[in-house]
C-alpha cells in the first residue's frame, strides 16, 4: 500500500446559494520517499488539493466526498485532534511566500520550539537543540544566534530555509510544498529547490510539490500529475511526461516555455484562460482553449487513458500528431 | 541603544507638545469673559477695577503675561484659583484621585471584558452569542455617555435600590491619596460611574479588536501556525493575539485621553469630586487659572499616556523601525 493515497477526492465551497466545486474527483498516490509534482495554471486546483490532504482548507471549504488515506488510516475523517498529530509531526507543508509564513511578533526559536513542544515531550534546551541541528541542516549560518531573530531581520531566502526547516522538525514522513520559490529571486529558487530535493533524498522524506514551473518539477520530481479546472488531465513518470505529452494543455504548457535554441521568436501561449469554477464547460473541459477540439470532446468528461506510467485525459490521444517541440525540430 | 535614542527623541516632542498646549490653553484666557465681575462684587467702581486689573497684570501685552506665565510654570506654578484662593494646581490635584480611580475603573471593565468578547467573537464569528454581542455593540457606540449615566442611576439607583447614585462613598487616605478602592462603600460607589464611563469606549474596542483578529487569522502565519499541528489556544492567544494587540495599543493609548474627557459629562451625572466636575464649574466661574490649569494638566496626561504607548509599542512589536536610528 502506498503511504498517501488521495481517493476520488472532491471539494466543494458553498457561497451562499450556489456551490461551487474546485476539485472534481481526483486521485494520486505517494510511495515512501517519492517525489511527485502537481502542475497547472493558477486557478487548477492544484493548492485546494494541497491543502485539502491536511484537511487545511479555508473556510468555506471543505471534502465533499472521496478520502484521503496515510499510513492506511483515512486522515480525511480525523477529528481535529486526530489531525493535530498528523500535522507538522507526520506531514509538513511548505508555503508560498515566505515573507507571510513566520510569525512577525515571535523570534525563530519560539517558532521551532513550539512545533517541537507540542508533538513531542521534550524540554526546552532538548528542543532548541533540535531546532539548531535543522537551522544546521539548511544551512543557515551561525543558527545559535539566529534562534533569537525575528522573521524581518532574515531575507526571503533565508525565511524559506528557516521555514523548511520547521517542516524537517518531527522529522516527517511528507512534505508538501505550495510553490515553494515562487516568491524568490531567481537565483535563490535554484538554491532552495537543489536543497530541498537533498534534504528529501537523504532523509527519505515523500515530497509533494505544487509548481507551475515545468522546469522545477522536471528537476526534482519523480512523477508529475498536471492538473487542469480541478481535474487531473495526465499523469505518470516525470521524463516520459516532459518529453512526450499527450494531453494538447500540457502540450501548451511546454510549448509556452521559451525555447533556448530559438531566441528572439515569439512564445507560443494556450490561447484563452482557464474557465471560472462556476463556467466549466461540459465534457472535456479544456475543450474551448484546444485545437483538437470536435463534437465529442462536448459529451463526456474524458477518462484517464493509457499505461500506470503515462496516461492521459483525451478522446482523441490516437489521433492526435506525435509531440514535436518547436525547438526540437529545427 | 536605538532605543535609548528613539525614547530621548519621543521625549523632546512630548515637551514641544506640552509647549504648544500652554500657549493655546493661555491664549484662550482673554475670550473667557471678565474674570473681575466673579472676583469683585458689584459695588466696586469702574476706576478700582481697572487699578485692580493693573495689579493682576491683565493689562500687560500678551506675550509679558505668557513669558510671566510660563515662568511660573516651568516652576510648577500655574497661578492662583480666584474662586478658591488657592494655587490651581493644588486645587486640581486634590480633585485628581477621584477621576484617576473612575477612569481606572473604566479601563478594567473594558480590559476585563472587550478583550475576551472581540476575541471570542473574532473565532465564532457566525455564532448567535457573537452576533448578539456585534448589535449590542452598536446600541452601545450609539447611546452618549449621559443618557447610559442617567438611565443606570434610574434604573438601578432609584428603581431597584441596588446602587448609590452620587458622589464617591467613604474614602480612605493612604500616603495622601484619598482612595475609594479600599471601602466596600467607596467601591460600590465606583461601579454605575465605571459602567458608565466605559460604556462608549467597550464596544469599540470589542470591533477593534474583533475585526483586528478576524483579518489575522486569515493571514499564511496563521495557516501556517496550524499547519504545525500547533493547540488552537495557542494558535489564537499567542500567535494571533499578539499580532491583533498592537494595533489596539495604538488606539487604546488615545482613547484613555479621550476617555478623561468624557469623565466630564460622568462626573457631572454622578456628582463625582473630580476633576471633570471641577472643570464644569470652574467654565461657570470664569476661574481662568483654573480653566488653564485643568487644559495643562489633561493634555500634560494625554501627552504622557501616548509617550507611553509609543515606547511600549516599540518594545512590543520587533519590527518597528525605530525613527532616525540608522
Amino acid at each position: 500500500m502506498a503511504l498517501l493515497e488521495v481517493n476520488k477526492l472532491e471539494v466543494q465551497f458553498p457561497l451562499g446559494r450556489k456551490t461551487l466545486q474546485a476539485i472534481h474527483g481526483i486521485s494520486f498516490a505517494l510511495e515512501e520517499g517519492e517525489r511527485l509534482g502537481i502542475v497547472g495554471e493558477s486557478g487548477a486546483g492544484k493548492s485546494v488539493a494541497a491543502f485539502s490532504i491536511l484537511n487545511l482548507l479555508s473556510k468555506p471549504g471543505r471534502i465533499s466526498a472521496g478520502e484521503v488515506v496515510f499510513e492506511g488510516q483515512v486522515i480525511s475523517e480525523f477529528s481535529r485532534a486526530q489531525m493535530r498529530h498528523i500535522r507538522g509531526n507526520r506531514i509538513s507543508m511548505i508555503f508560498q511566500d515566505p515573507m507571510m509564513t513566520l510569525n512577525p511578533v515571535l523570534t525563530i526559536g519560539t517558532q521551532m520550539s513550539e512545533c517541537l513542544k507540542t508533538h513531542r515531550n521534550i524540554s526546552n534546551s532538548e528542543a532548541r537543540e533540535i531546532s539548531i541541528s535543522k537551522l544546521r541542516d539548511v544551512m543557515i549560518p551561525s543558527p545559535e544566534n539566529r534562534m533569537d531573530s525575528y522573521p524581518h531581520e532574515l531575507s526571503g531566502g533565508m525565511r524559506q530555509r528557516v521555514v523548511i526547516a520547521i517542516a524537517l522538525l518531527s522529522d516527517p514522513s511528507i512534505i508538501i510544498a505550495d510553490e515553494p520559490t515562487t516568491a524568490l529571486d531567481v537565483t535563490i529558487q535554484a538554491e532552495i529547490m537543489a536543497l530541498m530535493l537533498e534534504l528529501c533524498k537523504n532523509n527519505n522524506v515523500g515530497l509533494v510539490l505544487i509548481t507551475h514551473d515545468l522546469a522545477v518539477v522536471s528537476q526534482v520530481t519523480e512523477r508529475i500529475i498536471v492538473m487542469y479546472a480541478g481535474r487531473i488531465v495526465e499523469e505518470g513518470l516525470t521524463h516520459d511526461v516532459i518529453t512526450n505529452p499527450k494531453h494538447p494543455y500540457t502540450r501548451g504548457l511546454i510549448k509556452a516555455l521559451p525555447q533556448e535554441n530559438l531566441p528572439g521568436t515569439r512564445l507560443n501561449q494556450i490561447r484563452g484562460s482557464m474557465p471560472a469554477l462556476d463556467a466549466i464547460p461540459a465534457g472535456c473541459s479544456f475543450n474551448p482553449r484546444c485545437d483538437f477540439a470536435d463534437g465529442e470532446c462536448h459529451k463526456d468528461v474524458p477518462a484517464l487513458v493509457g499505461s500506470e506510467t503515462h496516461r492521459a485525459a483525451c478522446v482523441h490521444i490516437d489521433r492526435i500528431p506525435a509531440f514535436q517541440n518547436a525547438g526540437d525540430a529545427k | 541603544m536605538d532605543y535609548l535614542y528613539f525614547a530621548i527623541r519621543r521625549l523632546l516632542q512630548a515637551v514641544l507638545v506640552m509647549f504648544v498646549i500652554s500657549l493655546i490653553g493661555f491664549s484662550i484666557q482673554d475670550n473667557l469673559g471678565d474674570p473681575l465681575r466673579e472676583l469683585v462684587g458689584q459695588s466696586v467702581s469702574e476706576s478700582e477695577r481697572d487699578a485692580l486689573r493693573d495689579r493682576m497684570g491683565l493689562n500687560d501685552p500678551f506675550l509679558t503675561q505668557y513669558g510671566r506665565f510660563m515662568y511660573k510654570a516651568v516652576q510648577g506654578d500655574l497661578g492662583n484659583s480666584y474662586f478658591f484662593k488657592k494655587p490651581a494646581l493644588e486645587v486640581i490635584a486634590a480633585k485628581f484621585p477621584a477621576t484617576l480611580e473612575l477612569v481606572i475603573g473604566a479601563s478594567l471593565l473594558i480590559i476585563f471584558f472587550a478583550i475576551p468578547l472581540g476575541v471570542y467573537c473574532a473565532i465564532n464569528p457566525k455564532g448567535w452569542f457573537s452576533k448578539f454581542i456585534m448589535g449590542f455593540s452598536i446600541v452601545g457606540i450609539s447611546v452618549p455617555v449621559f443618557l447610559t449615566a442617567i438611565f443606570s442611576i434610574y434604573v438601578f439607583s432609584v428603581e431597584l435600590g441596588w446602587m448609590p447614585s452620587f458622589g464617591r462613598g467613604e474614602t480612605s487616605g493612604i500616603l495622601g491619596w484619598q482612595s475609594g478602592f479600599l471601602t466596600v462603600d467607596g467601591l460600590v460607589h465606583l461601579v454605575l460611574p465605571s459602567i458608565s464611563l466605559a460604556s462608549i469606549m467597550m464596544p469599540l474596542f470589542i470591533r477593534l479588536i474583533r475585526s483586528e483578529m478576524m483579518e489575522i487569522l486569515q493571514l499564511d502565519y496563521i495557516r501556517f501556525a496550524w499547519a504545525k499541528g500547533l493547540m488552537p489556544a495557542r494558535v489564537w492567544f499567542l500567535h494571533a493575539f499578539k499580532n491583533t494587540l498592537l494595533p489596539v495599543i495604538t488606539v487604546g493609548g488615545v482613547q484613555i485621553g479621550t476617555m478623561l474627557a468624557y469623565t466630564i459629562l460622568t462626573e457631572s451625572v454622578f456628582q463625582w469630586p473630580g476633576m471633570g466636575f471641577l472643570f464644569l464649574e470652574a467654565v461657570n466661574r470664569v476661574d481662568t487659572p483654573l480653566i488653564i490649569a485643568y487644559i495643562i494638566v489633561v493634555g500634560l496626561i494625554f501627552v504622557v499616556t501616548n509617550t507611553v504607548v509609543d515606547l511600549v509599542y516599540t518594545w512590543v512589536n520587533p519590527t518597528v523601525k525605530l525613527v532616525g536610528s540608522k
